[in-house]
């Protein structure tokens, strides 16, 4: 169970019609770090992600995730696996019809046998890790806000507990003071939980802060990969327009002269 | 000693000497939590994997031990569990917290290490619950919903005024200036609703045009009046069935997606991003399509009449023995153009009601998922229902001008 290696995609191909999307994709991620993806808009992040977690067919390579090769595991294999990860989609994806305590409770029901108490305290005591008050425990998704939906969707993502959690843009659409709670909300369950996280990102601020590595994804390939410093140091001209480019150019000048 | 899968037991000997060791716990990893005897003090020690997966059980032995233990002094020795996650370390929280209301104290030894950062972030976690919704007199509910059921009615027929006046107004505001009418976007929507319509209206016309026509001859040939059947063919097709059945298909066909366009596009703030943009989303969203629907539903009416004399004809030809040339000669007898007149008055006043109806269904959708469903079960239900009843006024309207 202890395996190093939770994500080990290799040379992933996958396209849709004529275009090749991901072209010859390896990337590892280790057990409890948090690893970030970044590339530009439309350079198939999300195609990766939804690779990893099934929702779309690959034409070429394998894809192990927590031991386990998804391309050839069997129906109950793969469900056994499907429980140990949590995913945040860049939407929230919660469920429209049901209350946000109902949408935390919603793979408990389906996954474990509870009594009903304690799958309520359950969800309650992982709304209240995530931060969200309780008067909008009982709202609908439709009355709030999209950083409350986040919390609510990490908190579903959370709710059996998994030992590897992808997001995908946490994030994005969130102005910079939630973003950055946010950010430290994931490092903070990341370390009581000891958590793996695969997380898809075009904020700067949570690459530096949270990422422990970083994968660039540019021209359907995994172009550098490494900590933030081997970002810096690449000379990739996408990754150097990413990492040094002007808006990236204050934070990187900070980290160049560190507490002077 | 007591084991996870045995009942917990309530005789207080065996609280005080149960020691037997548990070997099988350790190999299974199902979580465990015994209680040996220790003096003033109560020792108890856990095992196995107090984990999601065996939280069900889990809750049951805490339960049990937090029943019986009562309140004495007690420490549980945690260096044995071999797994730890949210659900353990709630449930070993809950097991503090309500031997603390029983007057008991529970301190925890030898957690390991790693798993104190998870037990400390629970312990924080504050269980304010969300106030309960209150309990209601069930009689009292019956009546509010009645109450709340009518109003809503009201409501209803208030959205539905609302947007008759709102097209109407945007229509003086077309008729003002021309050029601002969506032309195209009314062209496309009139193919949509009139011209891909027309195949299966016309088909189950015609189907039920013949079935008129058989019922009449197999029911009118035992007083030997076959003859009428034309008559009532004519007369029951033009002024009642042709349109109804037209309006009906139509309600269901393009009223129900005209509420599901507009409340999806309500849903993802379109419709507010419209109006942000100084443009009025009932001319350029209602309109076109209201007037797609009153053109096409009064040509769909005129084909559908046709299709169902049609099919009447056959009927009453091969199973009548009626020859068509009879047919024809009998039914210009029968009918007048008033007949025609009051089926072809009549359709464009029910596709206006239908196009209200569906575009006021389709801005009431809230937010959800499920909201979107309901408004258009509603927009079709209330459409049906309100061209039915527009059909009766008009009965008694064509009767009072002797039509």
């Amino acid at each position: 169970m202890n395996e190093a290696t939770v994500i080990r995609v290799s040379d992933l191909v996958v396209g849709f019609g004529d275009t090749t999307v991901l072209d010859h994709v390896s990337v590892g991620v280790k057990r409890g770090e948090i690893f970030g993806f970044v590339g530009g808009s439309g350079s198939g992040k999300s195609v990766l992600l939804r690779s990893i977690i099934g929702l779309l067919p690959i034409r070429g390579g394998t894809i192990e995730v927590l031991g386990t090769n998804l391309s050839h595991a069997e129906e109950e294999q793969r469900r056994a696996t499907e429980r140990r990860w949590g995913i945040l989609f860049q939407q929230g994806a919660l469920f429209s019809s049901l209350s946000v305590l109902q949408n935390v409770q919603f793979p408990m029901r389906e996954y474990l046998e509870l009594s009903n108490r304690l799958m309520r305290e359950m969800a309650e005591a992982k709304l209240d890790m995530v931060g969200l008050r309780p008067e909008d425990w009982n709202k609908l998704p439709s009355e709030l806000s999209g950083g409350m939906i986040k919390r609510v969707a990490l908190a579903r993502a959370l709710a059996l507990d998994p030992e590897l959690v992808f997001l995908d843009e946490p994030t994005s659409g969130l102005d910079p003071i939630s973003a950055g709670d946010f950010d430290e909300l994931i490092r903070t369950l990341q370390g009581t939980l000891e958590l793996t996280v695969f997380m898809i990102t075009h904020d700067l601020e949570s690459l530096y802060t949270v990422c422990d590595r970083i994968g660039v994804l540019a021209d359907g390939k995994v172009v550098a990969s490494g900590p933030i410093a081997a970002m810096l140091a690449s000379e990739h001209p996408w990754v150097k327009a990413y990492f040094r480019g002007r808006r990236a150019d204050v934070r990187a000048r900070r980290l160049a002269q560190p507490a002077s | 000693m007591i084991r996870a899968d045995r009942p917990w037991s309530k005789s207080a000997d065996q609280q005080q000497t149960g020691t037997v060791a548990n070997t099988e716990a350790q190999v299974s990893a199902r979580p465990s939590l015994s209680v040996m005897a220790g003096g003033a003090k109560l020792e108890c020690a856990a095992a196995g994997a107090w984990t999601a997966v065996h939280a069900s059980e889990l809750e049951a032995l805490i339960d049990g031990v937090a029943e019986n233990l009562g309140a004495q002094t007690a420490s549980i020795d945690m260096h044995k569990v071999e797994a730890f996650d949210t659900y353990g370390a709630w449930l070993l929280e809950r097991l503090i917290r309500e031997r603390r209301a029983q007057g008991g104290e529970t301190s925890i030894v030898a957690l390991p290490e790693h798993y104190r950062d998870l037990f400390k972030a629970m312990l924080d976690s504050v269980f304010k619950a969300p106030p309960a919704p209150a309990r209601e007199n069930p009689l009292i509910a019956g009546v509010q919903k009645v109450g709340k059921a009518m109003v809503g009615v009201g409501y209803d027929l208030m959205a539905i005024a609302n947007m008759l006046g709102a097209i109407g107004a945007a229509t003086g505001r077309v008729l003002a200036r021309p050029q601002t009418f969506r032309l195209t976007s009314a062209v496309h929507h009139l193919d949509r609703v009139g011209l891909q319509a027309v195949p299966i209206i016309v088909l189950i016309t015609f189907l039920i045009g013949g079935i008129i026509a058989q019922q009449g001859f197999f029911h009118f040939r035992k007083f030997g009046a076959e003859v009428y059947v034309v008559d009532m063919l004519g007369i029951l097709i033009l002024r009642e069935i042709g349109v109804l059945i037209v309006s009906i298909m139509v309600a269901g066909r393009s009223g129900s997606s005209y509420t599901a366009e507009l409340g999806s596009m309500k849903m993802r703030e379109e419709i507010d991003a419209l109006r942000t943009m100084g443009l009025d989303p009932i001319e350029v969203l209602v309109l076109p399509r209201v007037i797609a629907l009153v053109l096409a539903l009064t040509m769909l009416t005129f084909l559908g009449s046709m299709a169902a004399l049609y099919g009447g004809g056959l009927v009453a030809w091969f199973y009548g023995g009626m020859s068509p040339d009879i047919f024809i000669a009998r039914l210009k007898e029968a009918i007048s153009l008033t007949q025609f007149k009051v089926g072809m008055i009549k359709a464009p006043f029910m596709a206006l009601v239908i196009g209200v109806v569906a575009c006021a269904q389709g801005f009431a959708v809230k937010g959800s998922a499920e909201s979107l469903g309901l408004q258009t079960t509603a927009s079709v239900v209330k459409s049906i229902f309100l061209v039915i009843v527009l059909d009766g006024l008009f009965a008694v309207f064509f009767a009072s001008i002797d039509m």
